[in-house]
């Protein structure tokens, strides 16, 4: 069946009669003059930021802050560090088993926290790391349950892809089956009468999964808060997107639901577009597919390398001309919001932040073994015993 | 086989395009389904008194006196009747509590939910479209949320779309947060077994597949009374719960019920009928089969007689519902079997890979010196439930009596 695709006359990437999309990281604007840096000021976005299907764009002008510019920065700076800490972890074979990283999707993870409150929910698949210290947990504990340890945000019963917080309903680790839990979700905001939204991420891959458009149907139908978020990183494992889906614009899939189209390596479009949608679902008009156009610089997983669907040349340039990293640094830098010394010390920072949270992760233990058999059941109804590794371990509650 | 000559010397027993086969005119069939062997039980609760004094019976209202049975009434129910009752006391006394499934605001297939949408309001009791899978996972969701989430799958050969939810969501939800989320409020409630013409997709018994889930529960209740407080528990447990109600049973198993909020406990068999010369283990509609091959032991008609040795008749079996098939109560089985030496598990299910297979399993390994007779399991054959074969299909009394004897006398 893979060589079929062989056959296909020509990749499509774009097309023809839309625009694409724009992915830059650097065509943000500045609009006026700034004379108080302590004041908010106006910023104009890359005027092909968004694409909408039946909503309206978001304006392309946008109010950002020195503080939160450089709040951002080290959020994802840091984000960054904590997925290279833990690539470099996998490879010295202290984690094992799977990992997703991140490395490359900053701007959507970092965006999407600046953009919502503490009270919205959101829940995400296997890529998950970045969300779950972004909503309220630490870069030790997810570092800690990756290497399985109980200090990991789930005692290291989890691992890479369930790590959880209050607001944030774990990665999950089955392709799609978090986004119609995230439905649920939803609906129990829309029920409470809580003005919240919940944002359910899902990658181009997970998108063509049949669960996802069973959750879409519900919410349009009930009219549910939920942001679906579509994180488009182009592949889908090893698979592009233009090879697995009949229709790449993931934003117009949700049939009667509008989308949103943004640019995902530019922070303050990200930011901004989540504004957007957090306002729509709140305010009672249903649903909202959003789709972030990304990239991840990394492989699917570690065993990955992520060079034989795709070109070397093409990670490179991704890199080096769209990195959301970099861009935020030339608008700071040409805005004048600080200094490239100043910048450094908040990449170092970021790294010794990492760094020490990875000492400490590692000085954590390796769960208990009676914790095996916790958290199965609620306490006090197991039942009598349960069985262990080994033939003659039984474990009696 | 037995069977086969039980069959040929009686042909009450034998089924009904069996005996209708030797005569040329077309009988129709009997109407409403109700197996003879539910009409003619006596395991049913039929009096206020006995009703009230159901084992494990535990009031859940305000009465001071958690025990007292004077005052309390009962009201005569058949089994979707008690689920009904059992939903409209969730409802009523939760209002985080919320139901939905294919139809119920309609009041479901098996009218389990009538009239609840009108009397809880829409928003509690809604329609969903055909979806079991985002079911499950908005269930799921819902619950995690702390809500009480009531589910219909309408048919139990439905949850298979939902089986990835309900084994890698419901199941772990709290062991993979490491504790900080439970979605013990979700129940998904689903009528299982054979109802006599449900043919391939309406008449399987999945219970197995949900054998290595363990985080979920899943139950089985055998008649209204056991059905009403077995669901009140389900709906109550700290744990996501797969509730199966065998829907032949919905109309044909009618009992005085509690009218007030009680419930029965979770993971406990319960022995239906003493014995000490083999135990005779099931759950759901089989129960009613097992209790009629008792019957044909004891006293067997005229017909059957000369087959049945005089021995073995006055054998006393103890018949055992497990209720609970996920955690199973294994103390209970195996402590009956001790005493009886034999065992005898009756399921619906095909035999390969069923709980029939897990249980001989266990109570081999704790009883293995006990033992007088191999463990034996009458189940259904390991074929689809095909339409005009499902009689062939399901465990009836005659393959019980047949095991029962084959056992008895090893």
């Amino acid at each position: 069946m893979a060589s079929l695709a062989r056959f296909r006359p020509a990749v499509r990437r774009i097309p023809a009669f839309a625009r694409a999309i724009q992915t830059s990281a650097d065509t943000t604007q500045l609009q006026d003059i700034i004379e108080d840096q302590s004041k908010p000021f106006t910023v104009k976005l890359h005027e092909e930021s968004f694409r909408a299907y039946q909503c309206e764009t978001p304006s392309l002008e946008v109010e950002v802050k020195k503080d939160e510019l450089l709040k951002m920065y080290k959020d994802m700076q840091t984000m960054r560090r904590m997925e290279m800490a833990a690539d470099a972890l996998y490879k010295a074979k202290l984690i094992r088993g799977f990992c997703h990283l991140a490395i490359g999707q900053e701007a959507v993870s970092v965006g999407l926290e600046y953009g919502i409150k503490p009270e919205d929910r959101v829940i995400t698949a296997y890529r998950c790391h970045p969300f779950a210290v972004m909503r309220g947990g630490t870069i030790k504990g997810v570092i800690a349950e990756l290497l399985g340890r109980q200090a990991g945000m789930s005692h290291g019963k989890g691992g890479s892809m369930h790590i959880f917080t209050p607001s944030f309903f774990g990665g999950n680790g089955i392709v799609g089956a978090q986004v119609p839990v995230g439905a649920g979700i939803a609906f129990a905001q829309k029920y409470l009468g809580k003005n919240t939204a919940t944002f359910a991420l899902y990658g181009d891959g997970a998108s063509n999964q049949g669960q996802v458009f069973e959750a879409f149907n519900m919410a349009k139908l009930w009219g549910l808060p939920a942001v679906f978020v579509c994180e488009n990183n182009k592949y889908g494992m090893g698979t592009s997107a233009e090879r697995s889906s009949s229709n790449t614009e993931y934003f117009t899939r949700g049939d009667k639901i509008p989308g949103l189209q943004v640019n995902g390596m530019d922070i303050i479009a990200s930011r901004h577009a989540v504004q957007y949608a957090r306002k729509w679902v709140t305010e009672g008009n249903g649903p909202l597919l959003m789709e972030f156009v990304t990239y991840r610089y990394g492989g699917h997983s570690m065993s990955d390398p992520g060079t034989t669907y795709r070109t070397r040349e093409e990670v490179q340039r991704m890199r080096s001309t769209q990195d959301p990293i970099r861009g935020l640094q030339r608008y700071i830098e040409e805005w004048g919001l600080a200094t490239e010394q100043e910048l450094k010390q908040l990449d170092k920072d970021a790294k010794a932040e990492v760094d020490q949270a990875v000492e400490e992760a590692k000085q954590s233990p390796e769960p208990l073994a009676k914790d095996l058999w916790t958290d199965i059941y609620y306490k006090g109804t197991e039942p009598s015993s349960m069985r262990g590794r080994e033939r003659e371990e039984v474990h009696h509650y | 086989m037995l069977a086969r000559r039980l069959r040929s010397t009686f042909p009450a027993l034998s089924r009904r395009w069996q005996t209708t086969a030797s005569t040329t005119a077309i009988e129709s069939p009997s109407a409403g389904g109700h197996p003879s062997s539910v009409a003619s039980s006596q395991l049913f609760r039929m009096t206020r008194e006995s009703a009230l004094r159901t084992p494990g019976i535990s009031w859940q209202d305000d009465e001071s006196d958690r025990n007292i049975v004077g005052g309390r009434e009962t009201r005569k129910m058949n089994l979707y009747q008690a689920v009904r009752d059992a939903l409209s006391i969730a409802l009523a006394k939760d209002d985080s509590a919320i139901i939905f499934g294919e139809d119920v605001a309609f009041g479901g297939v098996f009218r389990c939910t009538m009239g609840l949408a009108e009397e809880f309001g829409r928003e509690r009791v809604f329609n969903t479209p055909l979806t079991e899978q985002g079911i499950a996972g908005f269930g799921i969701g819902l619950a995690s949320m702390g809500h009480t989430a009531i589910a219909e799958i309408q048919f139990a050969d439905y949850i298979l779309p939902a089986f990835d939810q309900l084994v890698n969501e419901a199941a772990k939800f709290r062991y993979r947060s490491g504790g900080h989320f439970s979605i013990g409020g979700l129940t998904v409630r689903t009528p299982t077994m054979a109802v006599g013409h449900g043919g391939l997709y309406h008449s399987q018994s999945p219970e197995g597949f949900f054998m290595g889930a363990s985080g979920l529960k899943v139950v089985i209740p055998r008649s209204p009374i056991q059905c009403k407080g077995l669901l009140l528990s389900a709906i109550r447990d700290p744990d996501p719960v797969i509730f199966m109600e065998p829907k032949v049973l919905y109309r044909s198993a009618v009992e005085q019920v509690p009218i007030d909020d009680f419930a029965l406990p979770l993971s406990r068999a319960e022995i239906l009928i003493p014995g000490s010369d083999l135990t005779l283990l099931t759950w759901g509609t089989p129960v009613y089969h097992c209790e009629s091959a008792l019957r044909l032991l004891t006293s067997p008609p005229p017909s059957l007689a000369p087959l049945i040795p005089p021995s073995l008749r006055s054998a006393k079996v103890e018949l055992i519902d497990l209720r609970t098939i996920l955690p199973w109560d294994i103390e209970t089985v195996v402590e009956s079997v001790r005493r009886t030496k034999r065992l005898v598990i009756v399921h619906e299910a095909g035999m390969t890979g069923g709980v029939g297979g897990e249980i001989a399993a266990e109570v081999g390994k704790r009883a293995f010196l006990r033992l007088e007779a191999p463990v034996r399991r009458i189940t259904g054959w390991d074929v689809p439930a095909g339409l005009q074969f499902e009689k062939f299909n399901m465990p009836d009394a005659v393959r019980i009596l047949d095991g029962i004897m084959e056992t008895l006398s090893y």
